[in-house]
């Protein structure tokens, strides 16, 4: 596809009729979330498209953001990437390398200044620019330099939108996230470790139908796909109501797939959109196949205390802080104690009178 | 049998959303025999537990027409046991499922040939008569 031509015309040439292309819009309209009547919008507004240039940057991360969008399904990554986007610079998928790759970088932020798309997985080190490098360049370096002509960023990962793991306590490399970092450009925080694909695509399609970003939260996190809780969506919310727990993974309640709000699920505190587009084509959730949700879209949840903790009760930090807080307590409750004696003294004495 | 298979695992979970979705489409067919416009209902946004989806096919069960469209991949369009509640589905290339919709119409506008596709076959017939 030429970069001059709209989405509409290369599909004509390329043989697609107006009712397959109407199929195309139906899926991208539910993968953006938006209601199944804006199929036609998404098809007027598609047609018109023209391929936008997309740079992709990693760094601190695991691959594991990557892996996740190669494995999206719907639309196939395949005709998102070679179709829809001009993807222009990424380590993983790319062929060239060394210089061609850095000249392929160069070469589209020159061409698409203004208007192309950053997407970046992986947290920043600052404690030391030399902890992760590309070609020589420090990561803060290189970020700062191709998001300066960015028309927007896609932070994809916890790592990139709240720091994620290399940022968990005692982040020996000074990792920090995209918007910490950059101040002046829209940023779309797609949280998850990794993300759903199809949410990493949902956004990237929405860019590509509506030229503007989506509505964000307020961690700047799509609201279609972070607006709820997977507790409110999650189909063992019944479960929840009636007080019906597994106390134990291998218990009567986690064989009859009862609630596993006991056994630590971060559900509750956790926005995400595992509980309706799930995971695997569709197939299930972690919660479904019987363990609790560990709240990796939500900022440190690597520092939130153990995965298996309820959480009710709370998250008191390690041993020391722990022995602190008891201690704490017990001054506070053997101060109370005496000023509760000192209290009875006194009415006592003023009964007497 | 493996050991995973002798593990006794019976999931007895409800949404209780099934019902509701019935009478969502209940209300839909009424508004659509009234001469109002279709209602299209994506069964992505709806939490489902295991098996309620299998459930909710067998209750609105297969009608009189079927039919399938082979644009970019398989798409099958089922009227149901309820005329103008059809079921479709969207595969891709590989085949598979990449969205589901419960349409409340009188004929879903995927199977109605389109403009454009009319105007371009025209065009194609026009060239074949002039060989």
């Amino acid at each position: 596809m030429h970069k001059d031509q709209t989405l509409g015309e290369y599909l004509r040439l390329q043989g697609v009729s107006r009712r397959g292309f109407l199929k195309y819009c139906s899926a991208t309209a539910s993968l953006m979330a938006l209601p199944p009547s804006a199929a036609g919008l998404v098809a007027d507004a598609l047609a018109a498209a023209r391929r936008p240039s997309v740079i992709w940057l990693s760094f601190q991360e695991c691959t594991g953001c990557t892996e996740s969008l190669t494995r999206s399904h719907a639309p196939t990554v395949e005709s998102l990437i070679f179709d829809a986007i001009s993807l222009d610079y990424h380590h993983t998928l790319q062929a060239a390398s060394g210089h061609g790759a850095e000249d392929a970088r160069l070469t589209a932020m020159e061409e698409n200044a203004g208007k192309y798309v950053l997407v970046v997985d992986g947290s920043i080190p600052i404690g030391n620019p030399a902890f992760s490098t590309i070609a020589g360049i420090s990561n803060l370096d290189m970020l700062k330099e191709t998001a300066a002509n960015a028309a927007a960023i896609v932070a994809v990962g916890t790592c990139a939108a709240f720091g994620g793991i290399p940022h968990a306590n005692p982040n020996p490399t000074g990792a920090v996230s995209v918007s910490e970092i950059i101040k002046d450009k829209p940023i779309i925080n797609v949280s998850g470790c990794p993300p759903i694909p199809v949410v990493i695509t949902g956004v990237l399609a929405h860019y590509l139908t509506f030229g503007t970003i989506p509505e964000l939260d307020a961690l700047g996190r799509p609201a279609a796909f972070f607006g709820q809780n997977i507790h409110d969506r999650c189909y063992r919310r019944p479960f929840y109501e009636r007080g019906q727990f597994a106390e134990t993974f291998d218990d009567e309640g986690a064989r009859k797939g009862w609630c596993l709000y006991k056994l630590g699920c971060k559900g509750p505190t956790t926005y995400n959109a595992c509980a309706t587009l799930k995971w695997n084509e569709g197939t299930s959730f972690p919660i479904q196949s019987g363990h609790g949700c560990i709240g990796c879209s939500e900022p440190d949840f690597w520092d939130k205390g153990g995965f298996y903790n309820a959480l009710s009760v709370g998250n008191w930090g390690n041993r020391d802080a722990l022995l602190g807080a008891a201690a704490a307590g017990a001054a506070l409750g053997v101060g109370s104690a005496i000023a509760a004696r000192a209290r009875k003294k006194k009415a006592q004495a003023a009964e007497e009178v | 049998m493996s050991s995973l298979d002798a593990i006794s695992v019976n999931v007895e979970a409800e949404t209780g959303n099934v019902r509701p979705l019935l009478h969502e489409i209940r209300h839909a067919l009424k508004r659509l025999a009234n001469g109002e416009d279709g209602t299209v209902i994506d069964l992505r946004r709806l939490p489902l537990a295991p098996g309620e989806e299998e459930r909710l096919d067998a209750l609105l069960g297969k009608g009189e027409v079927h039919a399938e469209v082979d644009a970019l991949g398989p798409t099958g369009v089922q009227e149901t046991l309820y005329p103008g509640v059809w079921l479709i589905t969207h595969c891709n290339a590989e085949g598979t499922t990449v969205a589901r919709f419960i349409e409340v119409t009188r004929v879903p506008e995927l199977l109605m040939s389109q403009q454009e596709d009319i105007d371009a076959g025209i065009r194609r017939l026009e060239k074949e008569l002039e060989n």
